[in-house]
């Protein structure tokens, strides 16, 4: 496998007020992100609200300019491409190698225009063929995510949820990208038709070889489709790691709790106990020093208040935790060890 | 005849009650078809089920929330609080005063966005207090003294401080634990829940729900609990009922509905959620195929018909009796009518 | 390429691209017609731009002539039926005379109606040979009397004997299209400026919203009062009118950019913008493709509802004689007719352009809020 793309020490600070009256405010969405990906993977990004895994998503894709740090991609040809220092117009041969799959399939549409010239826009803004052939290549995208040719004619409001995110879908699959980052791409949809398009994510992705960096606050989902996980709190990565040690063992004390609170859907393992979740996010202006999560963590130890624990191999595996007591923590996981009854 | 056999007598019962919603350009649309809910004290019924489904049209019928264009044309709402004669809630005037005595006070209702149900002008307290000065005509000291008490319990940190805060100087989560004391003022017999966790982050997700489980065991009210969420419903519900297009398609304890789904959407509806199990146990998701058809293409027998993959005969055209599959757990599919005339031939 | 040789997704896409199914502006217009006071209005304001288009056909003269003979002559009102001596009747459409008497108090020649006499009136009149809206050429009148140096005065006349029907056609002309020009003028301005502060936001969007707020913190009518006044009094007429209009865009434009700035901001954010961005669309293809066409109801509606506030405003500056000036008719100079209480007294039709004023400014604003409404039927 080789690596598709490089976060090194990515910040984004977004400036509040400072206008012409008062003073103006820092607020640290992202701090110091470190991580790559790799072709052919399904990273995932979790986390809660707040946590800055949307932001995440969109400086890697440069979507928001970011305020340290590079992303670089690195395409088959060879060659590292820095995207976060090219300009407008350099960037835009990369912006189809590069796509996005947005969450509100309500929004994410425009809504005067037919279901055609949305997915056809792509190939028109990058000049990649016109006439009958782009036709055909637009009728042929979507006729793989499961709109039929005889839709083509519509306006995204005759679709529904579902369909709106499949025509999302092909709209980022028309340019043959090598990178799709899905931000919460089912989370919108009701179970049932959730389950339709994880499958044709995962059907595309063998098809077309692709890479997902797949973006989600569902750890359910995550556990399914990711090859490996990133956890994000308060705009910092707590954990990356491959998903089956993840959700085995965790590393880090907020995945613990993450899974902890996370509802299986079988009565007979219900947390019968009051949960030991505990607080809430602070907000992020007013970030705790040391490590960012020791507001919450049962764990937390003087160092903690005053240390921030750096991303680092556990035990040198694959395993990567920003805690002091990552090696000694017997953390939690979601496997439950005799596995819950099958059900016919 | 108990729809659900409970030790516990019944505190409020949904019998073949309809929703429908008429407009001027077209047809009456039933979206709420003869629905059969039985709640009892200190227990949890869950009405799960994917949008559209008529879940919160239902919680709401029973408070006599709906819009304008809404009726219950049939059917009734028995509400009888312990020893007291039946109100049936269906029939009573549009605010009318037994209504209102009811509203708020005997059964309360928390929804998913806090802030559409608490004042953003008036302080946390003062919002409470006034439920409790109006309903039970408590002084406002004593009321206040109440409330603090209350904020205390539903897990509010400095109550007495923050019954001086306005709803948006609260986190998501603290506002969701005060519209719940708000709910809980005057100690209502029935909680009503319509999605009170869907907005929430997943570890503030599950406070709340333990905070309604621990409530519930100290208040003793009885809970209906909207979501579309199986894992939520595994949670904390005691029995469930899944909607699917206006019917009610399976209900029972839910254990037993986890256990043996009986209709073919709540199969579906099971196996369309990924079970957390690692890469050597994982199957492929099977969603049900198709989308959910708008309430006017609704068949006259099951609605679940077009994407049923077991669909037979007459399910377009009549629709399934309520059958019993064992321990007051229901089904409506002709699947489970057909299977023992088939094992007999 | 031939046909024959395409594939079979060919001649599918070909088959169905064409398809148009509803669209926006689709969806609009029937949620428009939902509207009852709406559509009327759309009838009253559509039959008012069609008399101010064909004013020369539909007015039987010319407003400009004068006759002595006729001051403040009442309106005769058209007849149907002609009613002989001996009882008999026939139709026949008719104008009635008029015979002087001298009000024996105030010893003042007055008209009243002679039903004795009756002036025939025709459709399709030959007149003198015109230029209909400037470039039809035409010698048919609608209406008009057949005798030439017959009085025809339907709604009366004023103090010079000019008949006012035609003056009111031709001052609806005046007064509507400096409704039109002011809200175009308006337009270009507010969308250049409000679009650049919204999509580019930063520094000029502050200062541009400032100066905005400025403008809209004077009192308009002082302002208006003003700037008129600095005008030159020997321009001509063309050059009075459209100083007016530039006049009374100064201020329509800062509305129109406000709400072009808004939905810039607001559409800026939206999801499928940033998906045209990260198209890699040029900001120009942005603006033009995605952004202007899902507001263009919006702006339509909020133009149509600022004719209105143009029309007023022109009448009211006509009216206290600092907007346009006579020999031009305009619904305000007509109005500087009636300014005088005892010429109201004597001829109270002078006050008729007042009632046409009402009328469009009414179904002005009825026809706007549905189009708004219609544009946008969840939020206000």
């Amino acid at each position: 496998m080789s690596t598709l793309l490089t976060v090194e020490n990515l910040s984004k600070t977004y400036v509040l007020g400072g206008g012409w009256f008062g003073p103006a405010r820092e607020l640290a969405a992202l701090t110091d992100i470190n991580l790559t990906v790799e072709a052919g993977e399904t990273l995932a990004i979790v986390g809660e609200s707040g946590c800055g895994k949307t932001t995440l998503g969109r400086c890697i894709i440069q979507a928001q300019k970011v305020s340290k740090g590079t992303v670089t991609y690195h395409p088959k040809a060879g060659g590292d491409v820095e995207l976060t220092s090219l300009n407008k117009r350099q960037i835009k041969p990369w912006r189809q190698d590069i796509r996005m799959i947005f969450q509100d399939p309500m929004s994410s549409l425009n809504p005067n225009m037919r279901v055609f010239d949305i997915v056809a826009e792509p190939l028109r803004i990058h000049k990649i063929c016109k006439g009958r052939e782009l036709e055909e290549r637009v009728i042929s995208t979507l006729e793989k995510v499961g709109i039929p040719a005889e839709a083509v004619g519509r306006y995204p409001h005759a679709f529904s949820g579902g369909q709106r995110q499949r025509i999302g879908i092909a709209r980022a699959l028309v340019l043959d990208p090598k990178l799709v980052i899905a931000d919460e791409a089912v989370s919108a949809l009701d179970v049932s038709i959730q389950a339709q398009v994880l499958n044709l994510l995962e059907d595309l992705k063998a098809e077309f070889g692709l890479t997902y960096i797949f973006i989600s606050h569902d750890l359910g989902v995550v556990n399914y489709i990711a090859d490996r996980v990133v956890v994000m709190y308060l705009g910092h990565v707590v954990e990356n790691a491959p998903t089956e040690m993840l959700f085995e063992r965790p590393r880090h004390p907020y995945t613990e709790l993450l899974l902890e609170a996370l509802p299986i859907a079988d009565p007979l393992r219900r947390k019968g106990r009051k949960t030991e979740v505990r607080g809430e996010i602070p907000y992020l202006g007013n970030r705790p020093v040391g490590c960012p999560f020791h507001t919450r963590c049962k764990y937390a130890q003087d160092r903690c208040r005053t240390e921030k624990p750096a991303l680092r191999p556990i035990n040198g595996t694959a395993q990567e935790a920003a805690c002091h007591f990552a090696e000694t923590l017997d953390l939690k996981g979601a496997y439950e060890d005799a596995p819950a009854k099958e059900f016919a | 005849m108990p729809l659900i056999p409970m030790a516990d007598k019944p505190i409020l019962t949904i019998s073949d009650m309809s929703i429908v919603f008429s407009s001027p350009d077209e047809a009456d649309i039933e979206a709420v078809r003869q629905v059969d809910l039985t709640l009892t004290p200190g227990k949890t019924l869950a009405l799960v089920g994917e949008s559209g489904c008529g879940k919160s049209v239902t919680a709401r019928a029973v408070l006599r929330l709906l819009d304008r264009n809404a009726s219950i044309p049939r059917g009734s709402i028995l509400f009888q609080p312990g020893g007291e004669a039946p109100t049936d809630i269906a029939r009573l005037k549009q605010d009318s005063l037994p209504l209102r005595a009811i509203r708020g006070s005997q059964i309360s209702m928390i929804f998913q966005e806090p802030m559409s149900s608490l004042s953003p002008v008036h302080t946390i307290g003062d919002q409470i207090d006034e439920m409790m000065i109006l309903h039970e005509g408590l002084k406002p000291k004593a009321a206040r003294e109440r409330t603090v008490a209350l904020l205390d319990q539903v897990g509010i940190p400095g109550a007495r401080q923050r019954a001086e805060a306005y709803p948006f100087e609260l986190s998501g989560g603290l506002r969701q634990r005060a519209m719940i004391a708000m709910a809980l003022a005057c100690t209502p017999q029935v909680l009503i829940a319509d999605e009170p966790t869907t907005a929430l982050d997943v570890t503030t997700q599950a406070q709340i729900l333990d905070l309604l489980r621990q409530l519930q065991a100290d208040f003793g009210m009885a809970m209906l609990f909207i979501t579309h969420d199986l894992g939520v419903v595994a949670e904390i519900a005691d029995e469930v009922a899944v909607m699917y297009l206006g019917d009610v398609v399976e209900q029972g304890s839910v254990y037993d509905v986890f256990a043996r789904p009986s209709h073919p959407y709540t199969q579906a509806l099971m196996s369309s959620i990924p079970k957390m199990a690692r890469k050597a146990e994982r199957v492929r998701l099977s969603p049900i195929k198709g989308t959910v058809p708008a309430p006017r293409d609704r068949p006259d027998g099951c609605a679940f018909t077009s994407r049923c993959p077991y669909a037979f005969e007459p399910c377009a055209t009549v629709r399934p009796e309520r059958t019993d599959v064992g321990n007051g757990h229901h089904a409506r599919c002709h699947l489970l009518t057909r299977q023992p005339v088939e094992a007999v031939a | 390429m031939a046909v024959d040789t395409m594939t079979p997704v060919q001649a599918k896409a070909r088959a169905i691209v064409p398809a148009k199914r509803e669209s926006q502006f689709g969806l609009m217009w029937r949620r428009f017609r939902q509207h009852r006071l709406a559509l009327v209005s759309l009838w009253v304001v559509a039959a008012f731009y069609l008399v101010a288009v064909l004013a020369e056909f539909l007015a039987p003269t010319d407003p400009s002539a004068y006759s002595a003979r006729y001051t403040y002559a009442p309106p005769q009102g058209i007849q149907l039926i002609a009613t002989e001596p001996d009882g008999s009747w026939s139709f026949q459409l008719h104008v009635n005379g008029y015979k002087t008497e001298i009000d024996p108090v105030a010893l003042r020649r007055t008209f009243v109606i002679d039903p004795e006499e009756r002036i025939p009136v025709q459709f399709f009149v030959p007149s003198k040979p015109y230029l209909l809206a400037g470039f039809i050429p035409m010698s048919v009148k609608l209406m008009g009397v057949t005798e030439p140096r017959a009085p025809f005065y339907v709604l009366g006349a004023d103090r010079l004997g000019r008949d006012l029907l035609s003056r009111l056609i031709h001052g609806t002309r005046i007064s509507l299209s400096i409704g039109l020009a002011g809200v175009t003028l308006s337009l270009f301005f507010g969308i250049i400026i409000g679009g650049f502060a919204g999509f580019y936001g930063g520094w000029f969007d502050t200062a541009v919203m400032r100066v905005v707020e400025f403008i809209r913190s004077m009192p308009t009518i002082p302002l208006w009062l003003g700037l008129a006044a600095a005008m030159p009094k020997d321009w001509s007429a063309l050059q009075t009118y459209f100083a007016i209009t530039l006049i009374l865009s100064l201020i329509g434009w800062t509305e129109l950019a406000r709400v072009v700035r808004g939905r810039f901001l607001s559409l800026r954010t939206e999801d499928f913008v940033t998906a045209a961005q990260l198209d890699g669309a040029s900001d120009w293809r942005i603006i033009t493709r995605h952004m202007v066409p899902s507001f263009m109801s919006h702006i339509i509606a909020a133009a149509t509802l600022a004719i209105p506030g143009m029309i007023l405003a022109e009448t009211a500056l006509s009216f206290l004689g600092l907007g346009l000036q006579a020999p031009i008719v305009s619904w305000g100079t007509l109005l500087q007719d009636a300014q005088n209480i005892r010429t109201l007294a004597t001829a109270p039709w002078l006050l008729t352009p007042g009632i046409c004023v009402v009328v469009i400014i009414l179904s002005m604003n009825f026809f706007g809020d549905g189009l708004r409404d219609a544009a946008d039927p969840h939020g206000r």
